[in-house]
């Protein structure tokens, strides 16, 4: 089996993923999987989803390339995919534009969500409203206090957004909270998971959504360039942005692919969340794969100074292209995560997501050692509007 | 006896035989460590037949509020399973009814399937509850607690298929866990309507005892469900009673009253 088949009709990649959920929730994810094969094999709904993207999104984003930030660095062509441009402000979109579609073909009349920063939370809460669809998003009643903005534009867009209050009190929490109630209403209910985490097809689904980011950017670099670029540079947290741009290159040896984590404090710390860097395989959200957690198996809280990296866990395909060697997985610490996030504001006029100064940052260092006549792409997984009262404060800047 | 015989009837098996099995969720570390050292011997003498012991864990999904909580003190306790471990082994010389392990599937997995179950069996447990896993994803535990004489119980839920039914019959070992709703653990006011209809599905695929859990909270709804199930678990509603009453008279007033109510 070639990697782009996975994962197996079991949801494995290689050792990692599966399906280890509540019996309870077997029926879900079941119907779900035949649900999602249908309609990944009708034309109809790929023609639903891509004109939606289109009209909706702003699909395609732009392949931008950046001729300051190439020349201040003196090696290669940097580009970035402009996710950041997609409605919402960030790739989130496609992939709750996605499963909307689909829960509306299920029947389903009711939509749960977790959010972390809120970015995923926003996406689903719009997409909902567009579908017609009612929202509850779960938020860590510590991430409701830091995203105010957020749970806002959630609640003016119909959502009901519900504080977590238990375990760690972010996302980890929001997650277990919504598989809670999706057990508890599991009939009527539609789980609409933002990354390619838990249980089975959900890793899969997510990429395949996602995967409209890489596909462009390959056409893209095709029509412009007339080749295909020499690296592509990405976030990873739970990995989505990361998995929709990589995957549909992963056949192609000439593109390296580097995954970018979050190294939060430090990894000598203990304070990131860097699982693939920094873990070892385990069993969370209903997927085996690289996770951090303690000697008895607890799993850690984690740190981050952008929320959308800050999760314990990462997407089983990562766990396997780590494995496998496909990808190449580094981590950027909070410090150099904000050069990064200045370096492109400077030099571009574009202020990224924090996620996104992560994959800036790497791609950065990298490029200085290239040639010009390289292509590095950057995958811009989202502006920065977001994260200006973070940034502010670990500017020391009072607004 | 810390071990039985291979071939023998498990000791699961037999706390069904005759009667209605009780079945108590305790919580270990919680609040105390010394709580199941203490509790888990007066349960067996006011009537419970079976205990099932909850090793903490930081993210499950599967309990409702009351077990999250009692999950986050005795995490907060220091109670990891080596701890679980050596409770139940202490345990295990105080008591003769069977003691299962209720736990989620990764600090098992951390632990080492093989050598968890080793020390479990030195211990004297007798079996495994894991609510994250399903025989989807079970074949190895299945096996290592297998060439550990350990029983493997697997969970139904009312909306599970009759192909869900044969599959879960066909690998639990010991009995059936049927949770009574469509839901996460936590005491309710009352059993959900098709609870005896569920009941009569799965009695109709298999001959393994069948034991009901998730949400039962009093006498009423425990006879209902020893009507038509062969053991009642209690969990939520005992740790919330724990918690209001550090004496355990509530404990005893609750569990005697489980007791004759069930037969």
């Amino acid at each position: 089996m070639t990697t782009t088949q996975l994962p197996d009709e079991r949801g494995y990649f290689g050792a990692f993923g599966g399906r280890f959920v509540p019996e309870t929730l077997v029926p879900a994810f079941d119907e779900l999987s035949a649900a999602y094969a249908k309609a990944k094999s009708d034309p109809a709904f790929w023609h639903e989803f891509h004109s939606m993207a289109r009209v909706y999104i702003g699909r395609p984003t732009p392949l931008y390339e950046a001729p300051r930030l190439s020349a201040h660095l003196g090696g290669a062509t940097i580009l970035l995919k402009r996710e950041d441009l997609a409605h919402t402000g960030a790739h989130k979109i496609n992939n709750a534009l996605g499963q909307g579609l689909l829960a509306l073909r299920m029947g389903k009349k009711r939509v749960v969500a977790e959010t972390g920063a809120g970015q995923h939370g926003v996406a689903t809460a719009a997409v909902c409203a567009r579908l017609g669809l009612q929202c509850i998003v779960y938020m860590g009643e510590i991430d409701v206090q830091r995203q105010s903005l957020n749970v806002f534009r959630m609640r003016l867009m119909g959502a009901e957004v519900r504080p977590v209050a238990s375990g760690s009190k972010t996302l980890k929490d929001a997650i277990n909270e919504a598989f809670r109630d999706w057990i508890t209403n599991v009939r009527d209910t539609y789980y609409l998971l933002g990354s390619v985490v838990g249980g089975h097809p959900y890793p899969a689904m997510v990429r395949d959504f996602q995967s409209v980011i890489g596909q462009e950017t390959r056409e893209q670099a095709l029509s412009e360039y007339k080749r295909l670029p020499d690296y592509i540079v990405a976030c990873v947290g739970g990995g989505s942005n990361a998995m929709g741009i990589f995957y549909p290159f992963i056949g192609d040896s000439s593109v390296k692919l580097i995954g970018v984590e979050a190294a939060g404090k430090g990894l000598e710390t203990g304070q990131h969340a860097a699982s693939l860097v920094g873990g070892r395989p385990g069993v969370l959200h209903g997927a085996r794969s690289y996770l951090l957690q303690d000697e008895a198996g607890q799993i850690k809280e984690t740190h981050s100074i952008s929320a959308g990296l800050d999760y314990p866990g990462v997407g089983p395909e990562h766990s396997y292209l780590k494995e496998i060697g496909r990808v190449q997985y580094v981590a950027i610490n909070d410090t150099q995560a904000l050069d990064g996030f200045k370096m492109l504001s400077v030099m571009e006029g574009i202020i990224p997501a924090l996620e996104s100064s992560h994959a800036i940052y790497h791609a950065a260092q990298l490029a200085r050692t290239l040639e010009k006549d390289k292509l590095v792409v950057i995958n811009l997984s989202g502006r920065g509007d977001k994260d200006m009262h973070i940034v502010a404060e670990a500017l020391g800047v009072k607004l | 006896m810390s071990t039985r015989q291979a071939g023998a009837q498990s000791r699961i098996a037999q706390a069904f035989e005759g009667h209605k099995a009780l079945i108590a969720y305790l919580t270990v570390g919680y609040p105390k460590l010394e709580t199941c050292l203490e509790l888990v011997p007066r349960l067996e003498e006011w009537g419970v037949d079976m205990v099932e012991l909850g090793i903490p864990f930081s993210d499950p999904l599967a309990d409702g509020s009351t077990i999250q909580e009692a999950s986050f003190h005795a995490l907060q306790n220091g109670i990891t399973p080596q701890k679980c471990l050596e409770t139940t082994g202490k345990l295990r010389r105080k008591v003769s009814i069977p003691l299962l392990f209720m736990g989620y599937y990764n600090p098992i997995l951390n632990y080492g399937l093989e050598a968890f179950c080793h020390t479990s069996e030195m211990a004297g447990v007798d079996g495994f509850v894991v609510p994250d896993l399903t025989p989807d994803e079970g074949a190895e535990l299945e096996a290592a607690t297998q060439r550990h004489r350990l029983d493997l119980i697997y969970l139904l839920a009312p909306n599970s298929s009759d192909s869900r039914i044969k599959l879960v019959a066909d690998h639990s070992r010991g009995f059936i866990y049927l949770v009574s709703l469509t839901g996460v653990t936590g005491a309710r006011q009352q059993l959900a309507a098709g609870l005896e209809d569920f009941v009569v599905r799965v009695r109709a695929k298999t001959d393994l005892p069948l034991a009901i859990g998730f949400g039962i909270s009093g006498p009423e709804q425990a006879k209902r469900a020893a009507a038509v199930a062969d053991g009642v678990i209690v969990g939520s509603r005992l740790i919330q009673l724990i918690k209001e009453d550090s004496s355990y008279g509530k404990v005893k007033e609750f569990i005697t009253r489980l007791r004759q109510a069930i037969g």
